[in-house]
């Protein structure tokens, strides 16, 4: 078992938490954010949406289930620092591979354990998400303080050109393909395109400095944007391409920053909540039905828009879909044509989960349901 | 979408007593469903016959049937109070099976109940396993192989193909009643065999063997727009093979990856939809390969459960609350979270904690029972703790299960390695404890996982704890550091001082020293991420506590822990109330208490709740952060039973205010001398007795009192222990088994009121005046237990002379002892002399029972007055009647009757015979009932029903007598004859019987094997089916539970047969006149608020003299 050192957390407000050095030693900074998943942990850390975050698991025991091979959402661990209470000594699963904080380590994630998470959750939530230093390094509150003074805030952060792919990659569609589609990577999750493949769609990723051309240059029957780290506010390129794209009726289907980033296209303002939505717990009710879906989030900003009326756009007509129950937060976006038809929608939630409930996964198949409308549409039209 | 507006009246049927696999849980969920029902201004009908409830208080219906939970009675309440809709989904299996004969008889549709919750479809497609397994394999889920039999011969045929070992499950049963694992075919024959007759519908289930398999349980909650939320995640540690109320749980689940658990999630909320439960709450059961991660869903209930209450307490959410909501029409996005306050329940709970649950069992009630653990669930109550982290959880629990075997022994050697490692693989009560052990002695986690099938993560756990242990043990001088890293994992001061060589407040005097205290934080259903309103708390090794200041002076509740044989819930009654009470007097109410299935630890019971366990350490520091917080007026540990009052001395010795009946005065009553001398001040007689702190002494204190003598250790609630012994050599054996009798542990020895009638009171003292709150009368003789027998209110043999001489007996006793609140007496009435028994100043199991019988709540009273509050205040309140008291009950007053429920049939010998069922001096009962009519033999054959099923009113009576018996029962078994029944009975018997008139059948005294003839002996004729009424009174003088003592295979057969079986004289009186009422067709129903108006005229008449 490793043995460990004394460890420093230190938020931008001055209150400090000690604790014990978890995973790699060293310094680091983020901003400080938790998150309530009682299960996937793995997931989470993956998330490219929790870059440059320093994530709090609110759940005591991290790391029962060891690393396994198949769970990441992407290449590497995203978080850039980790706070847990008690770490798992040992992992027990059939999947498991490795141990977490064996990963931890291997990847150069500093984390700090042994700390009381929930009365860091409780500040974080009385005073808002903010900058936060974790060092192993480091004695002295004050000093580390400085340093956490230092480091540049989420606020006003473009983020997106960190996590995106450099390069264009294929998702195959399984079994035979139906769809082809554009899937702008602003920090795309690995089940996001699994969800659209399995429904036979074939996702082009594209990187997130893709220009309207390099989009339309896949013959995409739709586009779509991911999930991501950041500030909504300095995506202007990706807003400009979905503005091309919805001139020319591209069918759209946008999760998280895609709806931020949607929002953002249709003329709403976005803005920072004061500490988020983090969790696989969260009731989204769809304004057209009235059915609940409980659904993961992980959002930090959302979008303005009035819940009380449809907004006319150059795109067509916008409104607000879902809302989150808890707080009244804009959980969802559609555009319509003037026949009443889907253009474009959009949620501030994961319905690819992973982790979390599969209760939201049918937007995967409206989206399908879109495509296939925009196709018949085009096909009349020609 | 608002609630329904085509519904104004609703009938909620309860579960009845408790019982093993039934217990308190649902008068939690009950009572939840009542308020709420009330609240939306619905006219409540309730049928419950369980007295010991805070459903079956008054004010929690509109009409309070205290009747038998059978379609006849049910039917009979319909008829007359014509509800809207029926909702049966709260009330255990009980109510779900009276529900489901109700349609099955029509009677729903006769007079137009509509059955709300869940419907008959969706019940039977639950419950019936071919229906369900169908629903499984539609939704894609897996079942274990399995075959339904409907014969024994469908079983052989069936196993053929499954492989031993199979396990049989018996369809619609409580508490898996009936079923086990058959490695054999001798064993399929005795398991499949009782569960065919116990099944309602002849059907077993036999199916492949999971033993060894990881289990889970979700609870699901839906509403009639479909919205489905999971509400907890519950993982045993115990893997499959042990039924869950039996294995030791823990929420959430510790040991599933997101992917593992949201497919778990997704087939509960297939399931849910595709059985059709339209709205309520439902508990789906999964077991896990751990090799291969292959997942099967054991099984579903298609109603709120144990499960539900535990998971209810576990997240804050409540379920049964939510359930009688979305029945009503409400979606789940139109109920508001009442600990958030501001979000709603459509949602999943997320903890930021850990809780474990252990069970609580009572084996050392029947010696003779084998002792494993199966899918037949035997536990008789739990305790549940919250950490923040499983080891804290896990230590909190098992010193919460209040033996003193349960928690964890670091300190003593641990044993050999290879014999624990082999007794380890069977289940068994203590088993986890031999695990640590099996660790200490060297096994590491993957030898101790692959013996136990515990998951490697939770022995690694295990091994932790361990670990710390050494460390302490090792250390020179212990520092802040390492203190608060044992507590981080739940070590008690206790176990700290034994792995020191010190004592326990040595080790809390350095903690306090040092500021090693735990915090206090919030369970809010949300992981911090909203406000908590609720202060709903848990104690933890942290860095910051939630407690917030307050204003008003509080009054902390000390509540009686997991139910057992003795304590149950009748104690958390009484808190119940004491809370409703103080606070409605302006107290801030704080309840401490560790038990989930109560109403005491809802969180709207009290203003506060801490979920802890109720040691001296855990206490003490709930009572400093209150302290911490502002004004506390006392403790109140009168109420909870023996586990908050052996509490008292030292939190008086910590400086603690206890209030009501102090200390020193409960001292007074529980130590034989200082007792002895308070009876002797006012000359009232007790039976000869002495104590012993030897064997030597005990026999001398016997020579001198005469044969037989009632032998018992000291301080024991329910009888522990107790004996009658009849010469030396038993009472010897008795000192050497079941004692280890010294001059700290005595033993008391009292002489033995033979034919005695035993007579329990329940009383108030303020320190001026009395009131007498009840007289019961035993109906079985002295020397059952008072738990045991049943009893009458008013006496229905005493006079009034003799009414007077118990009032003024108890006042003196009360005024002796310094009685602040409540005292309880027992008496016994022989040759006309009125012996003291003993006298117990806090509640007792009876108050519930006498509040319900004479309409005035005892225990509401009791807590006023133990904070200053004098009886007359409290009849000028209206609380306590105007004038008068039990003495002066009018003649029409009605009966009451309590009857005790027994728990037999759930524990059977290695040989897999059921125990014996004789009723002695030591309780045994789980539960009980109450019939109350205008006369005791309405009364009592409705007590009957209640808890057996009905008395027969004709068909065949067996009789077998002790020889000392027989002259009382000519006449009870002359008038049975007259009344038309055959008379089977013994030879001896049967002659005594022929000399009075009365022609028997004479049955040979044998009760194994078959007669040379070939005619079935009376245990065959039993058996077949061919005897509707048993009287046997034993004939020996042991009732130590020895096996072989006489009739003991009569009674076995009576339980095996579910035939009722009479085993004292003046039962079979009482069963006589409960026979003729039936036979009379005047058995109806009456709620208790019409019952109580009578009481109501009884004060003013007597205001007005």
């Amino acid at each position: 078992m490793t043995t460990r050192s004394p460890a420093l957390l230190v938020l931008e407000d001055g209150r400090t938490f000690r604790g014990e050095s978890y995973g790699a030693r060293g310094e680091t900074f983020g901003e400080a954010v938790f998150a309530t998943g009682m299960t996937g942990y793995q997931e989470t850390l993956t998330d490219p949406s929790y870059h440059k975050q320093v994530v709090v698991q609110t759940a005591p025991h991290i790391g029962n289930t060891g690393v396994n091979d198949d769970d990441p959402e992407s290449g590497r661990i995203w978080v850039s620092g980790y706070v847990v209470r008690d770490p798992a000594r040992r992992a027990s699963s059939w999947r498991s591979r490795r141990g977490l904080e064996e990963e931890l380590e291997a990847q150069g994630v500093v984390g700090i354990c042994e700390v009381d998470t929930r009365a860091l959750t409780r500040h974080l939530r009385e005073r808002g998400a903010m900058r936060v230093g974790v060092s192993t390094t480091e004695t002295d509150p004050q000093a580390l303080l400085r340093r956490v003074l230092d480091s540049p805030p989420m606020h006003g952060a473009d983020l997106a050109g960190d996590v995106s792919t450099s390069a264009a990659y294929v998702v195959p569609a399984q079994g035979q393909r139906r769809f082809r589609v554009a899937a702008l990577d602003l920090g795309i999750k690995t089940m996001t395109p699994r969800r659209m493949a399995e429904r036979g769609i074939e996702v082009h990723v594209l990187p997130a400095s893709s220009t309207i051309d390099d989009v339309l240059a896949v013959e995409p029957d739709g586009l779509f944007y991911s999930n991501g780290p950041g500030d909504p506010e300095t995506a202007d390129g990706p807003v400009r391409v979905l503005q091309q794209a919805l001139e020319r009726r591209l069918p759209y289907f946008g999760i998280c920053f895609g709806n931020q980033v949607f929002g953002r296209a249709l003329g709403f303002g976005t803005y920072k909540l004061d500490y988020g939505h983090r969790g696989i717990n969260q009731p989204v009710q769809d304004r057209v039905t009235g059915k609940v879906e409980v659904t993961a989030h992980n959002h930090g900003f959302a979008v303005d828009a009035p819940l009380d009326r449809p907004t006319g756009t150059p795109y067509g007509r916008a409104e607000v879909s879902h809302v989150c129950l808890n707080d009244d937060v804009v959980e969802g976006l559609t555009l319509t044509g003037d026949d009443g038809s889907l253009r474009g929608f959009s949620v501030q939630y994961h319905p690819e989960a992973a982790a979390g409930p599969h209760d939201a996964a049918y937007l995967f198949d409206r989206f399908v349901a879109l495509l296939k409308q925009a196709q018949r549409g085009d096909r009349d039209g020609s | 979408m608002p609630r329904r507006t085509d519904i104004s009246s609703v009938l909620v049927i309860g579960s009845g007593p408790i019982v093993i696999g039934q217990a308190c849980e649902f008068d939690y969920s009950g009572t939840q469903a009542c308020r709420v029902l009330k609240a939306e201004g619905l006219r409540v009908i309730l049928v419950n016959s369980n007295p010991a409830t805070i459903m079956t208080d008054p004010e929690m219906a509109d009409a309070t049937y205290v009747e038998p939970i059978t379609p006849e009675f049910v039917e009979q309440v319909i008829e007359y109070e014509r509800p809207d809709a029926l909702l049966a989904t709260l009330g255990g299996q009980t109510a779900l099976n009276a529900a489901v004969a109700l349609h099955r008889s029509g009677a729903l549709e006769r007079y137009g109940v509509e059955l709300i919750g869940a419907s008959i479809e969706a019940i039977e497609r639950g419950e019936n396993r071919d229906s369900f397994k169908r629903i499984v394999d539609e939704i894609g889920g897996q079942t274990a192989r399995s075959a339904i039999c409907h014969s024994m011969q469908e079983c052989l045929e069936a196993v053929e193909k499954l492989g031993y070992p199979v396990v049989v499950r018996p369809s619609y049963t409580m508490g898996g009643a009936g079923s086990g694992m058959a490695f054999d075919e001798d064993d399929l024959h005795r398991i499949a065999g009782t569960g065919l007759a116990l099944s309602p519908s002849t059907e077993v289930l036999l199916e492949e063997s999971i033993l060894g398999w990881k289990e889970y349980e979700l609870e699901v909650m839906r509403d009639h727009a479909d919205n489905v939320v999971i509400v907890c995640s519950i993982e045993n540690v115990d893997p499959m093979g042990v039924h869950t109320g039996d294995s030791v749980t823990v929420a959430p689940a510790m040991t599933l990856t997101d992917r593992e658990y949201q497919v778990m999630r997704d087939q509960a909320i297939a399931v849910i939809r595709a059985v059709g439960v339209d709205t309520g709450g439902c508990n789906i059961q999964f077991a896990v390969d751990p090799a291969t991660g292959r997942m099967i869903i054991i099984e579903m209930n298609p109603r709120v459960s144990r499960s539900s209450a535990l998971a209810s307490k576990a997240t804050g959410f409540p379920i049964a609350k939510i359930a009688a909501k979305v029945a009503l029409g409400y979606t789940l996005d139109e109920i508001p979270n009442d600990i958030t306050g501001e979000t709603p329940a459509s949602f999943e709970p997320t903890l930021d904690y850990v809780v474990v649950k252990v069970p609580r069992f009572a084996f050392e009630k029947f010696p003779a029972a084998e002792t494993s653990l199966t899918t037949h669930m035997k536990s008789v109550g739990e305790a549940m703790a919250i950490g923040r982290n499983f080891t804290e959880a896990l230590q909190k629990a098992l010193r919460s299960a209040e033996k003193p075997e349960a928690p964890f022994e670091f300190a003593a050697e641990p044993g050999e390695m290879g014999e624990l490692l082999r007794a380890i693989a069977r289940p068994y009560d203590g088993r986890l404890r031999d695990t640590v052990d099996a660790l200490r002695a060297g096994a590491d986690v993957e030898q101790v996982s692959k013996a136990t099938g515990i998951d490697p993560w939770f022995v690694d756990q295990l091994a932790l704890l361990c670990e710390v242990a050494d460390d302490v043990r090792a250390i020179d001088h212990v520092t802040p550091e390492l203190l608060r890293h044992a507590k981080r994992h739940g070590f008690s001061d206790a176990q700290l001082a034994a792995l020191r060589g010190t004592r326990a407040d040595v080790i809390r005097g350095v903690r306090e020293a040092l500021g090693v205290r735990p915090v206090f934080k919030t369970v809010d259903t949300c992981a911090a991420e909203f406000a908590a309103r609720t202060p709903y708390h848990y104690s933890s090794y942290d860095e910051e506590t939630e407690v917030s200041a307050r204003e008003r002076p509080a009054v902390i509740i000390l509540g009686s822990g997991p139910n057992r044989i003795g304590q149950g819930i009748e104690f958390d009654y009484s808190c119940v109330h004491a809370a409703m009470a103080l606070g409605d007097a302006g107290y801030e109410t704080v309840m401490v208490n560790c038990n989930p299935e109560t109403v005491s630890t809802d969180y709207d019971t009290s203003d506060r709740l801490y979920f802890e366990p109720l040691t001296l350490e855990d206490v003490l520091e709930v009572v400093h952060a209150e302290q911490q917080a502002g004004p506390v007026a006392g403790v109140i540990v009168q109420l909870g039973g023996q586990t908050p009052l052996k509490l008292a001395r030292e939190l008086e010795q910590a400086g603690v205010p206890i209030v009501g009946t102090t200390p020193g005065a409960i001292n007074l009553a529980e130590e034989r001398g200082a007792f002895g001398r308070v009876l002797h001040a006012a000359g009232l007689p007790a039976p000869k007795h002495g104590t012993a702190s030897s064997y030597t002494e005990a026999r001398e204190i016997a020579a001198d009192i005469g044969y037989p003598v009632l032998v018992r250790p000291s301080y024991v609630l329910g009888g522990r222990g107790m004996e009658i012994v009849y010469d030396d050599a038993s009472l010897s054996e008795y000192i050497s088994r079941a004692t280890d009798a010294s001059p700290e542990h005595p033993v008391l020895v009292d002489r033995f009121l033979d034919d005695a009638v035993e007579i329990d009171v329940d009383a108030l003292y303020d320190g001026h005046e009395l009131y007498l709150g009840g007289v019961m009368e035993h109906i079985e003789e002295a020397g059952v237990h008072s738990g045991d027998s049943a009893c009458a209110l008013p006496p229905t043999t005493l006079g009034p002379e003799e009414l007077l001489r118990i009032r003024e007996s108890t006042e003196a006793i009360a005024r002796g002892v310094g009685v602040r609140g409540l005292l309880n007496v027992q008496y016994a009435l022989a040759g006309d002399v009125l012996y003291v028994l003993e006298a117990n100043p806090r509640a007792s199991r009876t108050v519930p029972f006498v509040s319900k019988a004479t309409a005035v709540p005892l225990a509401k009273a009791a807590s006023r007055l133990m904070l200053g509050s004098t009886i007359a205040e409290l009849r000028g309140e209206g609380m306590l009647p105007a004038s008068g008291d039990a003495v002066d009950l009018p003649a029409d007053a009605p009966v009451a009757v309590k009857e005790a429920v027994m728990p037999f049939n759930r524990f059977r010998m290695p040989d897999g015979r059921t125990v014996d069922t004789l009723l002695g001096p030591e309780m045994r009962s789980t539960g009980e009932v109450m019939g109350i009519d205008e006369l005791f033999g309405t009364a009592f054959a409705k007590s009957q029903v209640a808890a057996f099923g009905a008395l027969p009113v004709r068909g065949t009576v067996f009789v077998s007598l002790a020889n000392r018996d027989k002259r009382h029962m000519i006449f009870p078994v002359k008038r049975l004859a007259d009344l038309g029944f055959d008379i089977l009975a013994t030879a001896g018997t049967a002659e005594v019987l022929r000399r009075n008139g009365v022609t028997a059948d004479v049955v040979r005294k044998r009760w194994v094997g078959s007669e040379p003839d070939g005619t079935p002996t009376i245990i065959g004729r039993i058996l077949a089916g061919d005897v509707d009424l048993i009287i046997n009174t034993p004939s020996g003088t042991t009732v130590s539970g020895n096996p072989r003592a006489d009739g003991y295979e009569i009674r076995t057969a009576a339980i095996q047969a579910n035939v009722p079986c009479v085993t004292t004289v003046q039962g079979l009186a009482a069963a006589v006149q409960g026979i003729e009422a039936q036979l009379a067709g005047s058995v109806g129903v009456r709620c208790l608020q019409s019952w109580a108006r009578r009481s109501v005229i009884r004060a003013e008449r007597q205001a007005t003299p």
